[in-house]
């Protein structure tokens, strides 16, 4: 028993250590602000206020240089989502121009098209952005951090997009601005907001803190959105499996009670 | 098929006799389940079931996702990202087949390190624990083969360093890491025959595990004493053994609950806690990543085999005897595959005739400092080559040889084994009776 419960304990130690090789790279300590998101936790969900602010943010500004090849335009309509109604999704679509193999010509894009591919070879491409990167480390490689607080994929963009310092150097003449986000300090994205960028219908702050919380909950949507399903499933999963565990105890113990009294006595 | 005598399934119908008298398939199936089975086995005589279950489950997300998967480098990344999209619950299927190799992998060190304290793999089961290891081998290729499949940064970048320690063998090295790869680097070519051998190793493994299975049940089951059961008579035996089914069927289940509550709580809540977040950017054969690290189950063996720097004096020893045929780095190939080749061969480095680390003294504290020199690998896999993490790792590794190369061989010798138990009975008698007496102590001094 007492094996047992060593290598229990054991064995939660090692799902720490599986996150840990998402060290930092770099020497220059980041800062990434553990933002409150709504989808956090088991409880999270998406706010579709906000996914629809983010979705706004991401086409008017990021959209010039990013894309967003996996994500199929449909999707903007899909519970757990947006959830934008159809006349708006099909409409939304229009405004984007893709390449059809069968006319071998551009045409203008319909909901089953996925968005465009980023515009510029620098800008990485932007569906997977929320979970290819890691906002918390650590602590000496343990994945506590990433156990307690999420992986931070989230709070890595937002953080990089509120984190820019003002500092700009020249390298090679190439321009690059401090972010204290930024694995090596230097970034050579330029700072794409600057507060009240864009403006919502519903009236939310349009500061820099504000829109980059919005889109970097729009891009967590992008990179797992189906995580308000997944959530369910796990709900059911657990509860259910923990119903069926105190049957099988309760069964368990009633078999081998005969077995035991007969030692006892 | 057990040694340990018992009833025998009898046909009653004349349907069953005349099935049985053609193919007995019945009868084998009933022998299997109703083996009688040590009735002291403890909670850690669960994993063989959660192994099963796991490979169970491997196998059936795995064919479903490979309905939906291409393997081909410019389709791979995106039809995984179609699975996760568009396919229905493909996000949970493929969730599940992820984080289902990690328990497998939790249960099979849980499982490893059972057989280590409780002195599994001594006579006559020695037979069971090569297999065992057999396994083990082939898991953790299944699970490299996989992980190359989603072809993202990791899997590429990791199948290049592991297909590369193949390359630092002397003479062949070079043809054979070319063979494996199906070029000169990691391509389209890799990619196709890592995912037809990820496709057919998963059989290969059910196939020994049957052969695993059949082999204790000729021995029969080990249990916590390390003593054998009785086999005088079936009477005998009764005194120390339960059916398989129902005792062990519904304890083993129960456990199983357990485990998967977890399970699906790890599944359901943080996927991708166990994973490495660049494996979400796509394969790049221009851009290194910062760290390549492997997952976590492979981290004690990649620790073991960046340790042996050539700053290493054995590691300069050898290559100055072999005029620098063995150089640092095909030392430290050898290293890694010599960590596991020295588990196999346990069975006749342990010179202890106690099975048991229950009655040995001693060994069980080089046990426990075993199990932590695991744990501490676990973690230096990890961490980057560099100091102070390059000596810790050396001093790691050289603990886990020693255990078996120096201290199980030397512990047979000097330690004075407790007294055993003489059969399982009393052991299983005098462990309720120490509840019962404990009860009295107390209910008596009230009195």
């Amino acid at each position: 028993m007492n094996m047992f419960k060593k290598l229990t304990l054991s064995a939660l130690l090692a799902l720490g250590f599986g996150a840990s090789g998402a060290m930092a790279a770099g020497d220059y300590e980041t800062k990434v602000v553990d933002y409150d998101f709504s989808f956090e936790g088991p409880f999270g969900a998406y706010d579709v206020n906000q996914l629809q602010r983010g979705l706004q943010v991401y086409t008017e500004i990021c959209s010039a240089c990013h894309g967003l090849k996996f994500v199929p335009i449909r999707t903007l309509g899909d519970e757990g989502g947006p959830h934008l109604p159809e006349e708006q999704v099909i409409e939304y679509a229009k405004q984007y121009e893709v390449y059809d193999p069968d006319i071998d010509d551009f045409r203008e894009a319909t909901p089953p098209d996925h968005f465009p591919a980023s515009n510029i070879e620098n800008a990485p491409d932007l569906s997977l952005m929320a979970k290819k990167r890691a906002g918390f480390h650590g602590p000496y490689g343990l994945g506590i951090n990433q156990l307690v607080r999420g992986m931070g994929g989230a709070e890595y963009i937002a953080s990089l997009l509120a984190g820019y310092t003002g500092e700009e150097k020249e390298q090679a003449g190439v321009i690059f601005y401090e972010n204290t986000a930024f694995s090596s300090q230097w970034i050579a994205m330029a700072p794409p907001l600057y507060g009240d960028d864009v403006e919502f219908a519903d009236g939310a702050p349009t500061d820099v803190e504000s829109l980059s919380q919005d889109v970097s909950a729009f891009l967590m949507w992008t990179a797992e959105p189906k995580l308000m399903a997944r959530k369910q499933a796990g709900f059911a999963g657990v509860i259910f499996l923990t119903l069926l565990s105190v049957l099988l105890y309760l069964t368990n113990k009633r078999l081998w009670a005969p077995v035991k009294k007969k030692m006892k006595e | 098929m057990s040694g340990i005598p018992h009833d025998h399934y009898k046909p009653n119908s004349d349907g069953e006799k005349w099935l049985h008298s053609r193919l007995p398939i019945v009868g084998l199936l009933y022998d299997t389940l109703m083996i009688p089975t040590p009735k002291n086995l403890n909670w850690m005589w669960i994993w063989g079931i959660v192994l099963t279950f796991t490979l169970a489950l491997q196998i059936i997300t795995g064919i479903v996702l490979v309905m939906h998967y291409t393997p081909d480098v410019d389709m791979a990344f995106a039809s995984v990202e179609h699975i996760m999209r568009n396919v229905n619950g493909g996000h949970m299927i493929r969730y599940i087949h992820m984080n289902g190799a990690s328990l497998f992998f939790i249960a099979v060190y849980a499982h490893i390190f059972r057989s280590l304290y409780y002195g599994s793999y001594k006579a006559p089961r020695e037979v069971t624990w090569i297999i065992g290891i057999l396994i083990y081998l082939l898991m953790m290729a299944t699970a490299f083969m996989g992980y190359v499949l989603p072809w993202g940064q990791m899997s590429f970048w990791g199948a290049t360093v592991i297909t590369g320690l193949f390359g630092a063998i002397p003479f062949v090295g070079e043809g054979l890491q070319t063979f494996l790869l199906g070029g000169p680097a990691v391509d389209n070519a890799t990619l196709t025959r890592f995912f037809s051998l990820h496709y057919l190793f998963p059989f290969l493994i059910t196939g020994l595990v049957i052969v695993h299975i059949w082999a204790f049940h000729t021995t029969g089951n080990n249990n916590p004493t390390g003593v054998e059961v009785r086999r005088g008579s079936k009477e005998e035996a009764q005194k120390d053994t339960l059916p398989f089914w129902p005792y062990f069927v519904i304890k083993d289940l129960f456990a199983l609950a357990v485990i998967l509550a977890v399970f699906f709580a790890v599944v359901g809540f943080m996927p991708n806690y166990l994973g490495h977040p660049d494996n979400y950017i796509e394969a790049n054969p221009l851009a290194t990543p910062a760290h390549i690290v492997p997952e976590w189950y492979f981290l004690p063996f990649y620790a073991i085999l960046r340790a042996f720097t050539s700053e290493v004096w054995v590691v300069q020893i050898a290559s100055f005897i072999t005029g620098g045929i063995i150089d640092a780095k095909f030392f430290g190939v050898l290293a890694m595959f010599g960590s596991i080749a020295v588990l196999a061969v346990v069975p006749w480095l342990d010179t202890s005739t106690v099975r048991s680390g229950r009655y040995r003294p001693m060994f069980k504290w080089w046990f426990w400092l075993l199990v932590v020199d695991f744990f501490a690998l676990m973690w230096l896999g990890a961490m980057p080559a560099e100091e102070p993490y390059a000596t810790f790792s050396l001093i790691a590794s050289a603990y886990w040889f020693a255990y078996f190369l120096v201290i199980l061989p030397l512990l047979g010798v000097i330690e004075k084994p407790l007294p055993q138990p003489a059969t399982i009975e009393e052991d299983y008698e005098a462990h309720y009776a120490k509840n019962v007496g404990g009860t009295k102590t107390i209910v008596e001094p009230a009195e």
